[in-house]
């Protein structure tokens, strides 16, 4: 009986198969641009602009990711990568550096000025870098950081969206282990290395995903700021291997920069589906 | 909620909270305070002396014929972009959780493009539908449609929703899997020995179990559509044609930068802002809801 039920809940038999060709289906629609994107990195030049372009890989692998890397069309991708690297290593590592720090003030400290800063943070949350660019963008041209890599991370971590997160986690820690830490005559910073910090450390690390993600796929920031090509990251220098005029795009070293700049976020997604599915249910709560 | 036991001092916790406080500072409330006061001023072509306006520049804009169509255009994107992510997810989520194996296969394959950055999905789906090249134009030429977005303002609005809806299809999934499988089996298999067949089920019990999830889908749905789409548009249509694709964030970046007026990107801004402010209190609001649901 029981069994008959589930039957009739989940799919066996026929219905299953069924169940399954959808699903590969729907796959097979969502990945066809990403397999599109790596056949063409695969081809030459000629197999493109002469539609319609084959839809199995080449033959060109080598010559064109050799190419891409190491020459590309502005400058070689392998720096825009290392570029990119840094920027989403630099905004990962700082925000939840910074965040740890000021959760921690906030939780287990009563100090002159603590509810202001709180709101003060707490406003930060609602303004996205898209909508201050100009201010900014004089703020940073101000402060001398056009084109390094403190004008690419800095104004992207004020916000306060990990602050809240690690605020929300050590209210749950128990009040016996500080009390035990004070009892004990431990200092603040030796209660916080020791405990509260090994403790964070699964949400330190799906936050970490999250703001790599984050990081690594910022756009409109790094195409205002990085005016040298030598400081382009991967994501937004795509944009600028097309010609302006009327000439054709050299498309296989487009399309093997573009699978490029998507495989670090897919490691780390795919790598660390479960601390990113974590991390993203946490940051929107 | 507070803690019951703290530490004492107050030099060491002003020390831990400086770093943040003065990041938001110089690189958030200065440049946040100065787009809300630029918004007040319009600058000398030279740039060498503002004059106060007032309010001239939010005047001016809401009379404006391009930013009310702007507002427009955002509305309709987001609208679309929102319905062309959630229906697809849904049906995946769907369909995915009615297997018992495999589901995990199926999510891993599906979760990959949200890790492609919205404009790098923007370059991909310009090559399938580019004019000269693209697969999908060429296979919609042979079948006698031609495919034209650089000249044709509605089928640019598709590609961009195409584009931008792309890889918030994992995303949604996600969520709506998660969602689906919190549903009580019971209930389900309760409904089933009552004799209700499949979307009998889905529409009178599960669909109505998920409306906290979509409407928290709703609402961030609506958020990336308004402030994260910026690639996609900047690398497909650069807002044209004709502005047919110009959204708020575009033309904050295109009067701002490209145009180099100041004061009334500033004004933009601060409407965004607001914009940005009533979002957030729907989404407290429902999550407040949510806790005590």
């Amino acid at each position: 009986m029981a069994r008959d039920i589930h039957g009739m809940v989940e799919k066996r038999g026929a219905g299953l198969w069924l169940t399954h060709v959808f699903m590969i289906l729907g796959v097979l629609v969502i990945f066809f641009p990403i397999w599109l994107a790596f056949v063409a990195s695969t081809v030459t030049q000629v197999d493109i602009i002469q539609p319609p372009m084959p839809v199995w890989p080449g033959d060109q692998f080598r010559i064109n990711y050799k190419n891409a890397l190491f020459s590309g069309v502005n400058v070689p991708v392998a720096t825009m990568l290392f570029n990119s690297l840094v920027m989403a290593v630099g905004i990962a590592v700082g925000k939840i550096a910074i965040s740890l720090l000021s959760a921690f003030a906030i939780v287990y400290f009563r100090f002159p000025g603590r509810n202001v800063f709180f709101w003060m943070i707490f406003l930060t949350l609602m303004l996205p870098v898209e909508v201050r660019i100009v201010p900014t963008f004089e703020v940073v041209a101000g402060f001398g950081m056009l084109n390094s890599y403190s004008g690419l991370i800095f104004p992207l971590i004020a916000s306060a969206t990990a602050t809240f997160l690690f605020r929300q986690f050590f209210l749950t820690i128990p009040d016996e282990l500080a009390e035990a830490a004070r009892v004990d005559g431990a200092r603040p910073m030796r209660f916080f290395w020791d405990i509260v910090v090994p403790m964070s450390r699964t949400n330190v690390a799906a936050l970490f995903v999250i703001l790599f993600i984050y990081g690594w796929n910022q756009y409109l920031w790094p195409l205002l700021i990085t005016t040298d090509p030598e400081m382009n990251t991967i994501v937004m220098g795509i944009k600028q291997m097309f010609p302006s005029g009327d000439d054709f795009a050299h498309w296989p070293t487009i399309m093997a920069t573009s699978i490029l700049a998507m495989i670090p976020p897919v490691i780390v997604v795919v790598g660390m589906q479960r601390l990113f599915i974590r991390g993203l249910v946490d940051s929107e709560k | 909620m507070e803690k019951r036991v703290t530490f004492r001092g107050w030099m060491l916790p002003l020390l831990l909270i400086a770093p943040q406080v003065v990041v938001s500072a110089v690189f958030f409330f200065y440049p946040a305070g100065q787009a809300i006061w630029q918004s007040l001023f319009i600058p000398d072509p030279f740039g060498l002396s503002s004059q106060f306006v007032g309010l001239g520049n939010f005047e001016f804009l809401l009379s404006d014929p391009f930013y009310r169509a702007s507002f427009a255009t955002t509305a309709i994107f987001s609208i679309l972009v929102t319905l062309c992510s959630m229906i697809p997810a849904l049906f995946l989520a769907v369909i995915a959780d009615r297997l018992i194996k495999g589901s995990g296969v199926y999510r891993t394959l599906l979760i990959w493009p949200y890790a492609v950055a919205p404009a790098v999905a923007g370059v991909l789906w310009l090559f399938m539908f580019n004019t000269r090249v693209g697969v999908i134009s060429w296979y919609l030429g042979t079948l006698g449609y031609d495919w034209n977005h650089v000249l044709n303002g509605g089928e640019a609005m598709g590609l961009v929703v195409i584009a931008s809806a792309w890889g918030r299809i994992s995303y949604n999934f996600l969520f709506f899997f998660a969602a689906l499988q919190a549903v009580p089996r019971s209930v389900i298999e309760a409904a089933a020995i009552d004799g209700a067949r499949f979307w009998r089920r889905f529409f009178t019990i599960v669909l109505p179990l998920l409306s906290p999830t979509t409407f928290f889908l709703l609402v961030v749905n609506v958020v990336y559509a308004f402030f994260e789409t910026f690639g996609v548009i900047h690398t497909i249509t650069a807002g044209g044609p004709q502005q047919s694709t110009t959204i708020l964030v575009y033309k904050v970046f295109s009067d701002g930068f490209v145009g180099q007026d100041l004061g009334s990107s500033s004004a933009q801004s601060v409407i965004l802002l607001i914009v940005v402010g009533l979002l957030t209190v729907i989404q407290f609001k429902f999550i407040e809801k949510r806790v005590h649901y």
